[in-house]
This record gives structure tokens, sequence and C-alpha cells, in this order.
């Protein structure tokens, strides 16, 4: 039970291992507080799709699961990003269209077929609390070093001093690249090490 | 039997969608229309403190100060930036000559260089600029009342927001020449 949780948080990270949901994960890490909101938003969408997915998994005709699955998601992510519009609306228009985007992050969709549709709600629900918690340490990780070399700042409280030139590329798509290569990178290193 | 399940549970699973959805926006609308409204209340604010009473007009904002004067006009203007639409507030003087100030509503432009078009020195350039025969930009210090200084590396997002004001001005100038 408690591996099933901790799958998602390190051995099969979705972001660093299975480099899963790179286009939210590469475009909205120009901040930690944008990595930390999309990282909530995926922990709400990704636990309440793959409960459904769960409950409802007898049910479903094997031909149309797919379609099945994506509006279920669709309907969560919807729900999100009314939400957000509604109480946070800085946040949402910093997201701006990557909270609709959630629709299509392979790891909602990936957790529902290899997972949730197979296994009982309480064992979906393991699993992608897991996932989803991976997932969100791995946004504020990403968004925190890149707003950090690229802006100076952590969550916008300034860390380091006038004397640090910034590097603007950080923030920019090619940053998230570099970033997220020397992560994936430094992962892989620690794995071998404990190995 | 096996095509009327599938049509069934599909059926089935989007109505439920369908009726949560609607529900759920149901209850949001208010609040997401009183955020929108909201903010573009504290733009004008901040382009025109002095402002006591706004009265919306068909598409634009008429700004009144606390004896009832007439401070100037609001417009909403919208354009292509360098990466995305560009959404700009902005405030002209009664006599249409003169810009009170603007505000950037949403833009989707370079982070560290071409979103500096919302920053407060890129903002303050447009306080009482004239705007005839219209706005220019330069890559160095202005000289003439109607020109400000394009931001260094993001000439194209400074040009967008010059080109969608020009534009903008100069349609509500011919619109009120036709009155």
């Amino acid at each position: 039970m408690k591996k099933l949780f901790k799958k998602g948080l390190w051995e099969n990270h979705p972001i660093f291992k299975q480099l899963l949901g790179m286009c939210p994960t590469l475009a909205v890490t120009t901040s930690a507080i944008n990595g930390l909101s999309m990282g909530l938003a995926v922990i709400f969408v990704l636990n309440f799709s793959s409960g459904v997915v769960s409950l409802i998994r007898k049910f479903i005709p094997p031909q149309v699961r797919i379609a099945v699955y994506t509006i279920i998601i669709a309907t969560f992510v919807t729900l999100a990003d009314l939400f957000l519009k509604a109480f946070f609306p800085s946040i949402s228009k910093a997201l701006g269209p990557y909270v609709p985007l959630i629709v299509v992050n392979c790891i909602i969709l990936g957790r529902a077929e290899a997972f949730a549709s197979k296994n009982p709600p309480k064992l979906a629900l393991l699993d992608s609390l897991g996932m989803s918690l991976g997932f969100l340490w791995g946004l504020v990780l990403l968004g925190s070093l890149r707003e950090l070399l690229g802006a100076g700042t952590i969550f916008g409280v300034k860390v380091l001093g006038d004397f640090f030139e910034k590097w603007v590329v950080m923030v920019l798509p090619a940053g998230a690249f570099l970033v997220l290569g020397f992560l994936v990178g430094i992962m892989n290193y620690i794995e071998r090490k404990r190995r | 039997m096996k095509t009327l399940r599938i049509v069934l549970v599909l059926a089935l699973v989007s109505v439920f969608s369908a009726g949560t959805l609607s529900f759920f926006e149901l209850l949001a609308e208010k609040r997401i229309a009183e955020n929108e409204k909201r903010e573009i209340e504290e733009s004008i604010f901040t382009i025109a403190p002095q402002t006591e009473k706004i009265e919306e007009v068909k598409d634009y904002y008429k700004l009144f100060d606390r004896e009832g004067n007439l401070l100037g006009y609001v417009f909403l203007a919208e354009g292509q930036g360098y990466q995305g639409p560009v959404k700009i507030l902005f405030a002209l003087k009664p006599n249409l000559e003169e810009l009170l100030g603007i505000e950037i509503i949403s833009h989707q432009e370079t982070p560290g260089l071409g979103a500096k078009i919302d920053s407060e020195e890129f903002k303050q350039q447009f306080r009482r600029l004239k705007v005839l025969p219209k706005i220019e930009y330069l890559k160095k210090k202005p000289s003439l009342p109607n020109q400000i200084q394009a931001i260094t590396g993001a000439t194209v997002s400074s040009r967008s927001v010059v080109n969608i004001l020009n534009k903008k001005i100069e349609q509500i100038r011919r619109e009120l020449k036709k009155r």
C-alpha cells in the first residue's frame, strides 16, 4: 500500500522518470507560484478522475473507454478552471490556456487507462495521490529553480541580491529544457548511487 | 445489444457531465463577471485616481471627478503582440488629444523582455502623452510630446502597444467626426 503511494513520488515520478505531461511542465514553470498552482489543479483533476473512473470501471464498454475517460477528465478540468477564474483570477490569468489544457495531460489519461480502470477506488486513489503529489513537487522545484536563476526570486521573494545578473533565458522556453535536463540527470545519478 | 450499451453509457456520462458543469457554471458566473468588472475599475483608478464616478456607455466609460467634471473617456483595445493578443485599457482626456494613461489588461509577451510592457516604467511614459498626429516609438530617449522609448530587446512588443493604441484612437476620432 505504502509502496503504491510512494511510486509516484520517486521511483516512477511522472516528470523525472516517466517524462509525461511535458507540455504544462515546460510551459508553466516560469515561476514557483505558477508551478504550485498547476500542481494543485492537477491534484484535483487527477484524484477525482481516477476515483470516478475506478468507480464506474465495470460499466464502461472497452470500445469507448478512452472517450469516457476524456469526458470525465474534461469535466473536472472545466470545474478547476471555473474555480480559479472565480476565486483566484490572477492565477487563472497567469496560467492562461494551460488550465484547460490539463485535459490532454497524459499523466491523467495515463493513470486512468493504466491503473484506475483496473483497480478498486481505494488503490486507484493511492496511486493518483502519489502521482499528483509527485507532479506537484516536480513543478514547484522546476518553477523555483527557473525563477531563482531567471529573476532572482522564489515565490516573488527576493533571494539573490543586485549583484546577480539575471539569466533571462531561464524563464524562457529554452530554460525549461535546460533545467529539466539537469534535474533528470541528477535524479538518474542519485538512483544509480543508491543501487 | 452491445451497440446499445455503448451508446447508453456514453450518453449517460455526457449528460451527467453537462449537468454538473451547468450547475457550477451558474454558481461561478456571477463571481467571474464581478472579477472582470473589478479589474477594469481598478485599472481606471490607477490611471485616474481622482475619478469619483464611472459611467458605462455602450463600449466605453466616462470618468467624472468629485465635482462632476468630465475627466476623460476610457476604452479597451486589443491587438496582436509578439506572442499573442495584447489587451489594453486606456483613458483619453475629453479633448481626445492626450492620454491620461494606459494599463495592460492581459498579454502573453516574453517574460523578462516583452512582458515589461506591463511595468510601471513603461506605462508611465504614456501619462499625458500626446496622441496627435500619432504616437511614435524611438529606440533612444524621446524628444517630442508624442514619443515614447521602446523597451530594449522588446521592440516588437513596444511597437504592438503603440500600434494597438494608434489604431483604436484613430478609429475613435473618425467615428466622432461623423457625429
